[in-house]
């Protein structure tokens, strides 16, 4: 066991998601939704090194394993991450993230006057493309800091 | 046409387009063998920012192919001015009618709305978005008067906020066009529309003034540049002097240059243009009724 994996306990069941971008680990339980309030166990570790990225985060989660649709969505603010399912403390599954085709209802549009930021019934939805995403509804691109545009 | 709703030019191919310019042009020939084309036929009209052209060539259009309209009417006397979202009152009136045409402030509206719609849905315009129908019967006047092909046309003023231009430029690109964008630097075509272009394959030139290229445009389409998209008057007056056009300016252009312009105009085209051979906007404005005639001919199933 290296030091970087000492830094945060192992975990029995659940979803090991490395190789985050540093500093991104907040916006990666904010896309999955997960901010403690339903009780599961979660570890992160922040700008830990990497021989990888220099530095990087790491979050676990016990008791529950994301799915590739899950973890799709976490592309778009961390290209790099690895997701390993852990089950009896093994990993059982390891993947990379995928860029997903569209998003939907992750991310806010950035122009103010899009009908996804009136109140209106609907979730906002972006089509990825290889460097940004676009709103499928105003059309706007978002390329930079896409992760400041996460509302959930 | 692939979809039921017409929400952006970026929908219309070649064929589509040629298939509804083809069509209004044997409208516009004959009106009257068109008038019980699509008797009791009801058109649902929601607009939600004014209009003249649009909304009255829709009404005149349904109502020469026999049908009507039925009205929202201004958006204080409706139950929006209540809080009714716009995908509820698409909802309520698509029950009223057969299709339905949609303005709205915001963009990304109609497309919103046509997934709430189970009636045709047409965007008669959606903020800074796109106005496809506009599209349709500027092209329509390109091809009467300078041809579609082969074209070098000038699109000048407001691109950044201009939704006809935005759909125009996408729609040029089905055809052989060399376009130019005349404007000031803080109004230049927005990034999603440049993405559109690229992708496409189309090249496009950039100028700031008129004057460079004024020599060598078949068509040139002036466009208004409102006061709001400027900090304070001073600037919107110093930028919009730049781009109005009169008789002398246009000593310099092709003796069968075209100029349009969507309407309405403020002063960007002086009152002296009406007079020469140029001025083409009111005959755009009037062909609004055959093209949009063949367009709800088309999308309430002519074909059939």
């Amino acid at each position: 066991m290296t030091d970087t994996e000492l830094r945060v306990n192992k975990i029995e069941n659940g979803t090991v998601i490395d190789h985050i971008t540093g500093g991104q680990a907040l916006k990666v339980l904010a896309i999955l939704d997960i901010d403690g309030t339903a009780g599961e166990v979660v570890s992160i570790g922040m700008n830990v090194p990497s021989d990888r990225l220099g530095k990087k985060d790491i979050v676990k989660v016990e008791g529950r394993e994301l799915s590739q649709s899950e973890v799709d969505v976490l592309s778009l603010v961390a290209s790099a991450a690895t997701i390993n399912i852990v089950r009896g403390y093994k990993v059982v599954e390891k993947h990379r993230v995928e860029r997903p085709e569209t998003v939907r209802g992750i991310l806010g549009c950035p122009n103010p006057n899009c009908i996804t930021n009136a109140q209106e019934p609907v979730d906002s939805r972006f089509d990825v493309f290889e460097d940004g995403v676009r709103c499928r509804y105003c059309e706007t691109i978002l390329r930079d800091d896409i992760a400041e545009y996460i509302i959930t | 046409m692939d979809a039921d709703h017409i929400t952006s030019a970026k929908q219309l191919s070649r064929g589509d387009i040629e298939t509804i310019l083809d069509r209004a042009g044997v409208m516009a020939d004959d009106p009257a063998a068109f008038a019980d084309r699509h008797e009791d036929a009801l058109l649902g009209v929601m607009f939600f920012e004014p209009s003249t052209r649009t909304k009255m060539s829709f009404a005149a259009a349904i109502k020469r192919l026999g049908g009507d309209i039925v009205d929202m009417g201004p958006v204080e006397y409706s139950s929006v001015e209540k809080g009714e979202s716009l995908a509820d009152t698409v909802r309520v009136v698509g029950g009223y009618a057969d299709a339905l045409v949609l303005r709205h402030p915001s963009e990304g509206s109609a497309r919103m709305a046509s997934e709430f719609a189970d009636v045709p849905l047409i965007n008669a315009g959606d903020g800074a978005g796109q106005h496809p129908t506009q599209t349709l019967l500027d092209l329509y006047t390109i091809r009467e008067n300078a041809g579609l092909d082969d074209l070098t046309i000038g699109i000048m003023g407001d691109l950044k906020y201009g939704r006809t231009v935005h759909s125009l430029a996408h729609a040029l690109t089905n055809f052989d066009t060399r376009q130019h964008f005349i404007s000031p630097e803080s109004l230049r075509l927005p990034e999603n529309v440049r993405y559109d272009l690229d992708q496409r394959g189309t090249t496009i030139t950039e100028h700031e003034r008129l004057d460079d290229i004024l020599p060598e445009l078949d068509v040139l389409y002036v466009t208004r540049i409102q006061k709001e998209r400027f900090p304070d008057e001073g600037e919107y007056r110093a930028v919009a002097g730049q781009y109005r056009i009169d008789a002398d300016t246009l000593a310099d252009a092709r003796e069968d240059l075209t100029v349009m312009h969507p309407l309405p105009r403020v002063d960007e085209i002086a009152h002296d243009v009406d007079e020469t051979d140029h001025a083409t906007y009111f005959e755009q404005a009037h062909n609004g009724v055959p093209v949009r005639m063949a367009l709800l001919d088309v999308l309430l199933g002519g074909d059939r």
